[in-house]
């Protein structure tokens, strides 16, 4: 059996205007070269599930970083921390974009990087995920895990998520994979069939893949919408994009 | 935690949380993701002292159902209750 080992440990990063902040990183023992993978969480914070998937990205053969995107609210328990930030309207766009720029930065900047770097993000993630991939032309390509609220209302707007990440859609800067549940809310299916519509008036690289029985955070094993079999297709679809996109 | 239904109140008082009572200054109100709770979505309520941390909490997730039955027994005993204070004040007019 080969040998198998793998560090993973929390680091400092600079963010958004450069203020520091958290960040958890996992990759293989090993000089590299290893392909990056950037995870941005979800709602719920920066919480066990990003930790044990950004080790499960060491564990196929990548250097995955989980930037924290709550940082600034203070120390505490992920939900404790999430509910902090949820009472104050949330992180804003502009921010995220920063801190993640930060975390492809320091990715970047390591001797065992094969020099491709991919994002992936669930629920808000997966919204940030695209908008990032729309507003940055740093990644190699974007996982965006049904993610909501890419397609807002007017209504839905606030001053710190100010635009539709929908509309940014032409300056999207690498390929895409999509994946969504038809029983979503949040995402809806009209709003993905949206999203693709979009994609395609534009001429954009991308793979939407969408599974019947399931509906939002269908990844996620501790809760009640786990969804097996959607979950195991779920990854084979990631994993075989990024060995596609971020081979060296 | 894909919906924007949330509710912020000021809410003057007092809470038990991990490490004890503490002022409260918000109770925000929302309907998604639980983080403990087996359900898709739960009504969740927070009370929150914003300048402590985010520690200072004391959350609840809720079925929709316990959430409406909370809410009709709050507006019964807000009723009852300003029922005893307007019985005590003319009390107090009449002595």
């Amino acid at each position: 059996m080969p040998y198998e080992g793998m560090i993973a440990e929390t680091i400092s990063i600079k963010g958004h205007n450069n203020e520091p902040i958290s960040a958890y990183v996992a990759r293989p023992l090993g000089a590299g070269p290893y392909p990056g993978m950037v995870l941005i969480h979800h709602a719920p914070g920066w919480d066990e599930w990003y930790f044990e998937t950004t080790r499960k990205f060491a564990h196929h053969g990548y250097a995955a970083i989980s930037h924290n995107l709550y940082h600034r609210a203070g120390e505490g328990k992920a939900d404790d921390v999430a509910a902090k930030v949820r009472a104050s309207g949330g992180v804003p766009d502009e921010q995220v974009i920063g801190d993640t720029e930060g975390a492809v930065a320091w990715l970047r900047a390591q001797p065992w990087l094969n020099g491709k770097v991919g994002l992936l993000g669930t629920c808000s993630g997966g919204r940030q995920t695209f908008l990032f991939a729309c507003r940055s032309k740093s990644i190699d390509c974007a996982v965006d895990l049904w993610g909501g609220r890419v397609v807002m209302s007017k209504e839905e707007l606030t001053p710190k998520q100010p635009v539709a990440p929908i509309e940014y859609t032409k300056d999207l800067s690498c390929p895409l994979l999509g994946l969504f549940g038809n029983e979503d809310r949040a995402p809806t299916p009209e709003q993905v069939d949206q999203q693709e519509a979009e994609l395609k008036r534009h001429g954009k690289q991308y793979e939407f893949h969408r599974y019947d029985g399931a509906g939002h955070g269908f990844f996620y094993y501790d809760r009640p919408m786990y969804r097996i079999e959607q979950a195991l297709d779920g990854w084979k679809k990631v994993f075989g994009f990024l060995e596609k996109h971020l081979a060296a | 935690m894909c919906t924007s239904i949330v509710e912020i109140v000021r809410a003057q008082g007092a809470g038990k949380g991990e490490s004890g009572w503490f002022d409260l200054t918000q109770a925000v109100v929302s309907y998604d993701h639980p983080h403990h709770a087996l359900l898709e979505e739960a009504i969740t309520i927070d009370f929150m002292n914003e300048a402590l941390g985010p520690s200072a909490r004391v959350a609840v997730e809720l079925t929709l159902q316990s959430a409406r039955e909370l809410s009709g027994a709050l507006v019964r005993a807000i009723a009852a209750a300003e029922r005893e204070e307007s019985e005590r004040r003319r009390g107090s007019q009449q002595a």
